[in-house]
């Protein structure tokens, strides 16, 4: 009987790590030790605890892990207060995937990919990140610029270090908002960062961060001669059931859960802006 | 009457008095009037009309107009105005910032009465001296006003404004044989599980799409509590059935002493669940307990639930639980 | 085609509702019309349609989705799915039959909402031509024919008579329900009464309106018209219109603690209030300006562009005579379009 989407399964919080002031990473399992379901990169799940809420959060882990499914989560409403203060061992309801995903098997295969976040929008992005890592041959190069308000602010910081940067053919570049004490990186806002940087426009770009930096570094790209079809974003939007149907998070007839969360930016050209 | 309000609000629109008015747009059958911003002569002239269907209080789209810069002309029906007093002795409307235009009124008709007469296919409708002529799409019908009549203004307490800066028409008087309680003596006289089973059949029929909190100049919180997820009672819907009849409840509660019966919320409900008789009983024992006291009358008086005195009767004295 | 005399139409209901549920529309206490289970003595509303639409059938107002206990850390998920039993809807009209295959697009639509499909699978529809439409009536505008309102079995009322005449499978297994008191005859009657309403359909108001100027190919011209905030202006933001239109399908989906465990529910939304899209991170529909366009914008843009065309408003009228302000889809349509050839 059990073939309807809105019914969700019960995992078990299995490890909170705590990633900055106000993001932690859960890792979560079937009550029988498995992985819940299995995803593309960028789809989202819907988590929940029953008298709480429930929303939808970007699953950060890789495809490729086929042991457990991890998700980052930023402290900012009920529910994220609610999920911010639980213990391990904690069971949440979850249903999913949701969405479209990076076209990583498609579009993306061979590029030379770009990745650029900002704050807590390196969540969705991370996910692609460790499977292109994990399928390294089928990509060129890969670049990831990832910036925050300060370096305790950089979200997955200790795996950045110790895995991203030891990849064959990946270069991280990191930057954050103001000079901090032991931070000899580079600081600034990321459009600015990824202007001096100066990327070669063959690249294909992901994107994910704060409406502002989405703004300006889309406004910086295309100065350097980069085309709205080279560039894909993930978006968020209010949902509620997470297949199309009940209609809030639509960007014209475009259903964020359904047809997104990843657009490239010609395609959300042809819709209303309203998002 | 409408002429006469056209050329008034076209010559303060031109001569910089105001720079808005608020009143009634034409719709497509005469009877759906639209409440509207008007900006210019010009539309004045072409979309402003006053007839027996502007039954909308326009008195709480001032809280909104009336923050825009220069002044907002309004026409305030007797009811309406004491509705707009009100919203200016709770400071949600700036008075400085208002012409308040009074108009006369006779009572307005109420299109679904009409339908319920049997009238199908309303195509157009005219008034003479109390008289509405309805053409429809299956032949003409008349009807007498006075019998198709908005709720509010069959029980009209007083044709006479409580506060205006320019009348137009005549100044009307308070009704005398007005008999708003009525109903409530009929709800009161009832056993406690008579007057429950009435209320369960009215308020099951609420679809709760807020139109009477949404149209009430007296529900003007920046965030309602059933809008608002961390108050732990918001609700689009009722879960249960006793949610149902507690939107309604709590709502006249929160206009108790502030509700100047206007009328509005039984007039746009699309169920016809007559809203009007809880504001009545509060309005009805607040009489009762602390003398006669009408919201919006007046500018300075403290309402009876807000001003404490020892003298102050104490409700479940006067009334024993269960027998009144 | 079968008959049965309109003296005989409490037997027929009778008859009915001994082999299953049966839904009529009748008139409550305060005078509204609203589709009603059938008990003895239960008349036929004069009323030309109920204020709610007959989409309650299928998509209920609230109807609880799924149950959890919770207990110290552990959840356990409690299906509370009943299987439905199976009804007959009486006198349904052509709009809300229409609107039937417009929900049907958005809840059978892979992944399927197997709710609204087990509604659906044990309804049985019969519609009732409409003899005498009303002003506000406009379903021509969507093609609709409200003279061959369809369902599983459609009906005229004429000359002290109900024409029945069955479609699909189900109306014909309804048929044989009640054919003890039916009789057989022929089409003509039912086509006189077709043309009487067809003449009427001319005389109609709003006959002349087109869907001309709206579709799927119209999304930016239409969303950046300068119109929008002169409509949206007087707009309350109730929800009415969409509570009781046929084709609005927008939910909530909540949480409610009973005492005894979790249980949630999905409740019917609207696109109309502030917090629809309300998000911790933001709102990107700032104003009722907005919330206002995405309700028209989906009804004669959006849902078009996804469904090959067809609109999302079957030209009921109830927005028009229930909207407070007397602010509807049918001023909406005409004043975008206004000066436009």
């Amino acid at each position: 009987m059990n073939n309807e989407t809105l019914i969700p399964q019960i995992v078990t919080v299995a490890d909170v790590r705590i990633d900055t002031p106000d993001v932690k990473t859960f890792r979560v399992l079937t009550p029988d030790g498995k992985k819940p379901f299995l995803h593309k990169p960028g789809q989202c799940a819907m988590l929940s605890v029953p008298g709480v809420g429930e929303a939808m959060f970007s699953i950060t882990s890789s495809p490729t892990n086929t042991e457990y499914m991890e998700f980052s989560i930023k402290k900012c409403g009920c529910l994220t207060n609610w999920l911010h203060a639980l213990e391990v061992g904690q069971q949440l309801t979850i249903r999913g995937p949701y969405g479209n995903g990076f076209p990583v098997d498609t579009e993306l295969k061979g590029k030379d990919l770009l990745f650029i976040a900002g704050g807590i929008g390196l969540a969705p992005l991370r996910s692609v990140i460790n499977y292109c890592r994990h399928y390294r041959d089928r990509y060129g190069s890969i670049d990831i610029v990832y910036g925050s308000r300060s370096k305790d602010d950089l979200v997955d910081y200790q795996e950045i270090i110790s895995e991203w940067c030891g990849t064959e053919g990946v270069n991280v570049h990191l930057t954050i908002d103001r000079e901090q004490e032991g931070w000899d990186g580079h600081v600034g806002f990321v459009p600015n960062y990824v202007k001096e940087l100066n990327p070669d426009v063959s690249k294909t770009v992901l994107m994910c961060g704060p409406p502002i930096m989405i703004k300006f570094t889309l406004a910086g790209l295309k100065e350097l001669g980069f085309k709205e079809t080279q560039v894909y974003t993930t978006m968020e939007l209010r949902m509620k059931c997470g297949v199309g149907k009940c209609g809030r998070c639509n960007i014209g007839n475009k259903y964020v859960c359904k047809d997104g969360p990843v657009f490239r930016f010609d395609q959300l050209d042809e819709l209303p802006d309203e998002y | 009457m409408q002429e006469i309000m056209k050329k008034r609000a076209s010559e303060l629109l031109l001569d910089g008095t105001v720079s808005r008015v608020i009143g009634w747009k034409a719709g497509d059958f005469v009877y759906d009037i639209t409440p509207a911003v008007f900006e210019s002569a010009e539309e004045i002239e072409k979309d402003f009309v006053y007839t027996a269907f502007c039954g909308a209080n326009l008195s709480k789209y001032l809280v909104k107009e009336s923050k825009k810069p220069g002044k907002t002309l309004v026409f305030l029906k007797p009811c309406d105005s004491y509705s707009f007093a009100q919203l200016v002795k709770e400071h949600r409307v700036n008075r400085d910032s208002v012409y308040a235009v009074a108009v006369e009124c006779r009572g307005k008709a109420d299109v679904d009465k009409i339908r319920d007469c049997g009238v199908k296919g309303i195509c157009g409708i005219s008034e003479e001296n109390g008289t509405l002529t309805v053409d429809t799409v299956y032949g003409d019908k008349t009807l007498p006003l006075s019998e198709v009549m908005l709720e509010k203004c069959a029980s009209c307490k007083t044709r006479k404004h409580a506060v205006y800066d320019e009348l137009l028409g005549e100044e009307g008087e308070e009704v005398a044989d007005c008999d708003r309680f009525g109903k409530v003596r009929e709800l009161e006289s009832m056993t406690p599980e008579e007057r429950y089973e009435f209320w369960r059949g009215e308020l099951s029929r609420c679809i709760r799409c807020n139109a009477c909190r949404n149209v009430c100049p007296a529900c003007t919180c920046e965030k309602c509590v059933f809008d608002n997820d961390n108050s732990g009672i918001a609700q689009k819907a009722a879960a249960d059935s006793f949610e149902e009849n507690m939107f309604h409840i709590i709502r006249a509660f929160h206009v108790a002493g502030r509700c100047t019966d206007c009328g509005e919320c039984t007039r746009v409900c699309p169920q016809k669940i007559p809203l009007h008789l809880l504001n009545r009983k509060f309005i009805k024992d607040i009489n009762e307990l602390y003398g006669d006291y009408q919201a919006g009358a007046d500018p300075d008086t403290r309402p009876p639930l807000t001003d404490f005195r020892t003298t102050d009767a104490e409700p479940s004295i006067v009334y024993r639980r269960g027998e009144k | 085609m079968y008959r049965i005399p309109e003296q005989n139409l409490d037997r027929l209901f009778s008859l009915t509702a001994e082999k299953s549920k049966l839904y009529i529309p009748a008139d409550t206490a305060a005078g509204t019309a609203q589709f009603m289970p059938w008990k003895e003595g239960l008349k036929l509303t004069d009323a030309h349609n109920t204020v709610r639409s007959a989409k309650d059938f299928f998509f209920p107002q609230t109807e609880n989705l799924v149950g959890f206990r919770v207990e110290g850390k552990s959840i356990e998920v409690i299906d509370v799915r009943e299987e439905t039993e199976d009804f007959v809807v009486f006198g349904v009209r052509a709009c809300d039959v229409r609107s039937f295959s417009i929900l049907d697009k958005v809840f059978l639509a892979d992944p399927v909402d197997t709710y609204y499909k087990n509604r659906r699978e044990h309804g049985t529809i019969l519609s009732l031509a409409c003899n005498m439409p009303e002003e506000t009536c406009f379903c021509g505008t969507f093609g609709i024919d409200c003279a061959a309102p369809g369902g599983d079995v459609q009906m005229w009322q004429t000359d002290g008579w109900f024409y029945l005449e069955p479609l699909t499978e189900k109306g014909n297994a309804y048929i044989d329900t009640v054919s003890s008191l039916l009789e057989e005859c022929g089409g003509e009657a039912a086509a006189e009464c077709r043309r009487a309403i067809d003449a009427v359909k001319k005389k109609l108001p709003l006959a002349g309106l087109t869907t001309e100027g709206f579709g799927g190919d119209k999304m930016a011209e239409l969303f950046d018209s300068e119109k929008w905030g002169e409509l949206a202006e007087a707009c309350l933001g109730c929800g009415t219109c969409t509570f009781v239109c046929p084709t609005c399908q927008c939910y909530d989906i909540r949480d409610f603690n009973t005492g005894h465990g979790i249980s949630r529910f999905r409740c019917w939304d609207s696109c109309m209030y502030s917090d629809f899209t309300k998000m911790s991170a933001g709102q990107p529909r700032l104003t009722q300006l907005e919330r206002f366009r995405q309700r028209f914008m989906h009804k004669l843009v959006y849902f078009p562009a996804n469904n090959d065309g067809e609109f999302g408003c079957v030209g009921c009228g109830r927005c028009l005579s229930k909207c407070p302000i007397s602010m509807n889809i049918v001023k909406v349509m005409k004043n975008l379009t206004e000066g436009d050839q």
